[in-house]
């Protein structure tokens, strides 16, 4: 009974959201905006299993001084600080909550993002390595992708943006096309294997 | 015979569609207004369609439908009071899903009844035990990363699918199992899963409910705890299986830079270039949903691989017809094909 209810209620959920996306009656469209509704709340009580988990593993981790332990102590300190401050300060603009998140959150958010291009580049330099005739072929096609994306390509050879345009709408996208659609395929039979209940895995125990 | 049966099924199931959709879009109809195509966008549609002039043939008939469908949606709408119970805008989408659902279900049928199907071989998938093997044998843990989507996103729901089947075999090696969360709701999905992984290879025991760790909602922050874990912890083998979006890399690169052995799978496709170059092996698209059947070489589940298999030839064959329909100046069938 544990599996079968939750089988039951995806089957009926899973099915009736596909409907909805072909009927367009008002009766079934309210149904399913409502559906959605519960999620967004059942997700907003998610967050108290979260807090939850952050404050045990790391909470156990000071208490027992395990291996980093220290590294804990300011996550727990800015957890309490935040949800504090957006509890009794508020969550609006000119809050003691969104200053810490403009000036404090975001900078940091930006740096991680910012190595992109370090890595980027790291990335490039290995797969560019010509070793094989494969590889050739890839990094003679980014040449010229690359060159035809700034003014000096077009400099060094008129042609050079037209080809580069060629690469990018012909080729890439036919390929690009085939994975999206045998991705999109796999996505459609998955969702059909959980809404017959052939995938249960993620239903955990018995 | 089977298979002509199926076919004959098949066959009939899409006459049953095309019937219902030509009622349904007649019924609409408003009326002798547009029958007598005097007026509104159904008549702009016919005068400027090639294919109208050619009265013989399905791409004739395909245009009918097309024609009828579009001067039903635009001129029966609910404020008129017809109430509709299925957009004929929808219906090329509805039939190709059916036709999809249908081929799935047959074969999930002949699997159920004993036929054995051909799976080709996957490295990606192969490399799993290998990667969780190598960790075993450095005495370091697996890292699985299950994307930074939420459980609406189908890739998070199969990647704990996948998640089960890992734990199966890092809790038979006895090797600790890391998985990062990003989304508060995937927390007990992942607890339950990789604790029933646990209990199906016989050790419950092993099971350290800490190792499934929630970091954050936010992308950026959850990346630099997720680096932080594979600086400091070391995992021997990071698999990241999932919803992907432009932490790929940063997450990718930084593996690369501990010297794990890295197997990646995501239906994102903007992030496959990434994955390709950093790591080891990478699930292409499909692939990552092919996992469970591979894995398991369960009949009903490598059923649906060649569900999807047949479903890639008729739109291979669609392809085809509307390439040379196009060339020939019949539009019909390509109209029919694009999403409203």
């Amino acid at each position: 009974m544990k599996k079968e209810l939750p089988l039951l209620i995806t089957a009926i959920f899973g099915s009736f959201m596909v409907i909805d996306y072909f009927v367009p009656h008002p009766a079934v469209s309210a149904v399913g905006e409502t559906l959605q509704q519960w999620a967004i709340i059942v997700i907003s009580f998610s967050y108290v299993l979260g807090v939850a988990n952050i404050a045990r593993i790391n909470g156990e981790k000071i208490s027992k001084r395990s291996r980093d332990w220290p590294f804990a102590l300011p996550l727990l300190a800015g957890l309490a600080f935040m949800l504090g401050v957006g509890i009794f300060g508020g969550i609006g603009q000119g809050t003691l909550f969104n200053d810490f998140y403009i000036y404090a959150y975001t900078p940091m958010s930006g740096t991680m993002f910012s190595l992109l291009a370090f890595f980027i580049a790291s990335a490039a330099f290995r797969s560019f390595r010509v070793r094989t005739v494969e590889a050739a072929l890839l990094a003679a096609a980014a040449i010229i992708v690359m060159l035809g994306r700034v003014p000096v390509g077009a400099e060094i050879w008129d042609k050079i943006p037209a080809i580069s345009d060629w690469i990018n709408n012909v080729p890439q996208m036919a390929a690009k096309r085939a994975i999206l659609i045998g991705a999109a395929l796999g996505a459609i039979s998955t969702g059909l294997k959980v809404i017959l209940g052939l995938e249960r895995n993620y239903l955990g125990g018995e | 015979m089977r298979s002509t049966k199926s076919i004959l099924v098949l066959a009939g199931f899409l006459l049953l569609l095309a019937c219902g959709h030509v009622l349904t879009a007649r019924a609409e109809d408003p009326g002798p207004a547009s029958a007598a195509g005097a007026s509104g966008p159904a008549a702009a549609s016919v005068s400027a369609s090639p294919s109208a002039s050619d009265s013989s043939g399905s791409a004739a008939v395909l245009s009918g439908v097309l024609v009828s469908a579009d001067s039903a949606g635009a001129e029966a709408t609910p404020a008129e009071g017809a109430v509709r119970w299925f957009d004929p805008k929808r219906a090329n989408i509805a039939i190709v899903v059916a036709v999809f659902f249908m081929l799935v279900l047959v074969f999930i049928r002949q699997a159920g009844k004993g036929a054995s199907f051909f799976i080709r071989k996957i490295a990606g998938l192969d490399a799993i035990e290998e990667a969780i093997g190598r960790a075993t044998e450095m005495g370091k843990p697996v890292l699985y990363v299950p994307g930074i989507d939420d459980v609406n996103n189908i890739q998070t729901i199969y990647s704990m699918v996948i998640l089960g089947n890992v734990a199966k075999l890092v809790a038979r090696y006895e090797t600790p199992l890391i998985v990062p969360v990003c989304r508060a709701f995937v927390v007990p999905l992942a607890e339950e899963t990789v604790k029933q992984g646990y209990l199906d290879a016989g050790h419950p025991e092993a099971y350290n409910p800490n190792n499934i760790r929630y970091l954050s909602d936010e992308q950026f922050a959850f990346t630099a705890g997720v680096d932080g874990i594979m600086l400091r912890e070391r995992p021997a083998a990071n698999l990241y299986l999932g919803s992907f979006f432009a932490e790929s890399l940063v997450l990718a690169e930084t593996g690369f830079s501990t010297g794990a052995i890295q197997i990646a799978g995501t239906a994102n496709i903007h992030q496959l270039p990434f994955f390709v170059v950093a790591c080891d092996y990478t699930l292409i698209g499909e692939e990552f949903f092919a996992a469970t059947a591979y894995l398991s070489k369960e009949a009903k589940l490598v059923g649906t691989l060649k569900g999807s298999d047949w479903m890639k030839i008729l739109l291979i064959a669609a392809l085809v017809i509307g390439a040379v329909l196009e060339t020939f100046g019949v539009t019909a069938f390509t109209r029919w094909l694009i999403v409203q």
